[in-house]
């Protein structure tokens, strides 16, 4: 069986565009359309990666993030954050809170994957 | 040098404009080229029949020949120089210079105008940008639309032997994400078009209470007669097309009835009366009057021949009321310079505050400031009191000092060694 992701993204064509890229990977994908249950889902399941939208119905991509590093099981956790909110303020408070990289949209496919890779090799 | 003296370096420098030699100018109206250069170094006056001749020949209105045709360029050059901190001394040269090198000294003028304008538009788009959560959304769906769009394509055009479904699927989520595109920027375009009517592009209740207000030029006739009836200010909150939302109406009908409390205690037909007497110091109409320092700041506020300025905060330091003056920026979703006394008057209850303060930036112009503040609660024991900070602001008379600088907000303040300073400031000029 592949690796397997959860990928918290609200917004539908682009989480159907990485679910693609990712299956063709080999990868198996999990899709979350909201950020209300992502933290014991992804608690749960115990995947490879999480990729996380910052601005999420429900709860913030930021408050996900800190609440699973703040889990002694998921502090090493790859965690790839994706969104348009590019300022260096989100940057730095994605990287306060334990981001494993940072991502802006929009990006390329290729920019996603290496990514991807780089962080679960 | 006097404009009039310059008559002679302005010809000269029209002549060298158009290409001109000295004998052949000189040969056209009549008069020896040794004349002419007399005339061009201000050693010859000139007047008459010579210098019409000279500016046909010349191709220009008499008149931009004289002292009158510059005036506005010279009086924009002074600002220049005060500006850019030069002597009085070299500031008043900008005369001559506007004599000796008119077309240098219109790009000079043109280049100051259109660094003002810019900074004006740096300051109202980083307050929207930093501060407007309406456009930061749209942006943020703009941004979003386009990375589906991009991946979803950059898929459509890299994959080799895509399934026929995930095709057809690909190929609607394209038309659906650029429709959506579209539309968002399409919304945008439409936010930032503020050209025709203002208030649509309000964006708190507060900006649609100060169209509200600029609407009346802040003079309601209707309710400075008297207890006005009771239904009045409903009637005019609700009626009045600038207020749109409940709040902007809440907040306008306590405008309007602080508007009919400063009336009663304090008519305009006795306080012009009163100005005639003693003058605009607030304090020695305070005597004249008797009318307490805050209602009496509202009132000259009040008057349209006055053109003062206004500011109202609250105890969390608020603005909760703003009559613009052109030359001093008041915020709208930025927090203000802690400098101004309307602050210290905050801190300092009963106090009345009179400090000159020059507003860096665009204009740089000195305004009197005249700032208390009150407890707006009735009285009770031990009650703590609600306070309110009032400010106006006078234009200073031109040539009596400039006085201490103050901000507008720190983003778009040049202070780079404030003491006060929150934040850096996007100006390049500043931190």
């Amino acid at each position: 069986m592949g690796k397997h992701v959860v990928l918290v993204e609200d917004e539908v064509n682009i989480a159907e565009a990485i679910r693609f890229l990712l299956s063709n990977e080999g990868w198996r994908v999990e899709m979350l359309a909201n950020g209300t249950n992502a933290v014991e889902v992804i608690r749960n399941a115990a995947p490879d990666l999480v990729m996380l939208d910052v601005m999420l119905p429900g709860r913030s991509g930021f408050e996900i993030l800190s609440d699973l590093r703040a889990d002694p099981d998921l502090a090493d956790l790859p965690i790839l954050m994706l969104t348009a909110r590019g300022q260096a303020r989100d940057r730095e408070m994605a990287e306060r809170a334990g981001v494993s990289r940072f991502m802006t949209k929009p990006f390329s496919n290729a920019e996603m994957l290496d990514a991807v890779r780089d962080l679960t090799s | 040098m006097v404009r009039e003296a310059l008559t002679g370096s302005r010809i000269r420098e029209r002549r060298i404009m158009g290409g001109l030699k000295q004998a052949v100018l000189a040969q056209e109206v009549g008069i020896s080229a040794s004349y002419l250069n007399l005339i061009e170094h201000n050693k010859r006056r000139i007047g008459g029949k010579l210098l019409l001749n000279l500016a046909a020949a010349l191709g220009v209105e008499p008149q931009a020949l004289t002292e009158g045709a510059e005036a506005a360029l010279i009086a924009t050059l002074r600002d220049a120089a005060d500006e850019a901190g030069l002597s009085a001394e070299e500031a008043a040269r900008a005369d001559e210079f506007a004599g000796r090198f008119p077309g240098w000294a219109d790009v000079l003028a043109n280049t100051r105008k259109r660094v003002a304008a810019l900074q004006q538009t740096v300051e109202a788009l980083s307050e929207r940008l930093a501060h407007d959560p309406h456009l930061a959304a749209s942006l943020h769906e703009l941004l979003t639309t386009a990375a589906a769009i991009r991946s979803t394509a950059a898929i459509l055009a890299e994959t080799k032997s895509l399934q026929p479904e995930w095709r057809d699927r690909f190929h609607a989520n394209i038309n659906e994400d650029s429709r959506r595109l579209s539309d968002s920027a399409e919304a945008i375009v439409a936010y930032l078009d503020t050209g025709a009517d203002p208030t649509d592009a309000a964006s708190s209740p507060q900006e649609e209470v100060e169209y509200f207000l600029s609407a009346h030029d802040f003079s309601f006739a209707q309710l400075e007669k008297g207890l006005p009836d009771p239904g009045l200010i409903d009637s005019m909150v609700n009626s009045a097309p600038e207020l749109k939302s409940q709040a902007a109406k809440y907040s306008a009908a306590g405008v309007l009835r602080q508007v009919v409390e400063d009336a009663g205690l304090l008519k305009l037909s006795d306080l012009r009366t009163a100005m005639a007497e003693v003058g605009t110091d607030p304090l020695a109409l305070s005597r004249v009057l008797h009318c307490a320092m805050p209602s009496l700041l509202r009132r000259l506020a009040a008057l349209p021949e006055l053109g003062a300025g206004l500011v109202v905060c609250d105890r969390s330091g608020t603005v909760i009321f703003r009559k613009s003056i052109e030359g001093f920026t008041v915020p709208r979703h930025s927090a203000c310079c802690p400098l101004w006394p309307l602050f210290a008057a905050l801190g300092q209850p009963g106090v009345v505050i009179s400090e000159r303060v020059n507003q860096l930036g665009r204009a740089d112009s000195p305004f009197d400031c005249f700032a208390t503040s009150e407890n707006i609660l009735t009285p009770e024991y031990n009650a703590p009191p609600l306070m309110q900070a009032v400010m106006l602001l006078l234009p200073a008379q031109a040539g009596t000092g400039q006085g201490a600088p103050v901000g507008s907000t720190c983003r778009i303040c040049s202070h780079d060694t404030c003491r006060a300073r929150r934040e850096p400031s996007v100006l390049a000029v500043g931190v």
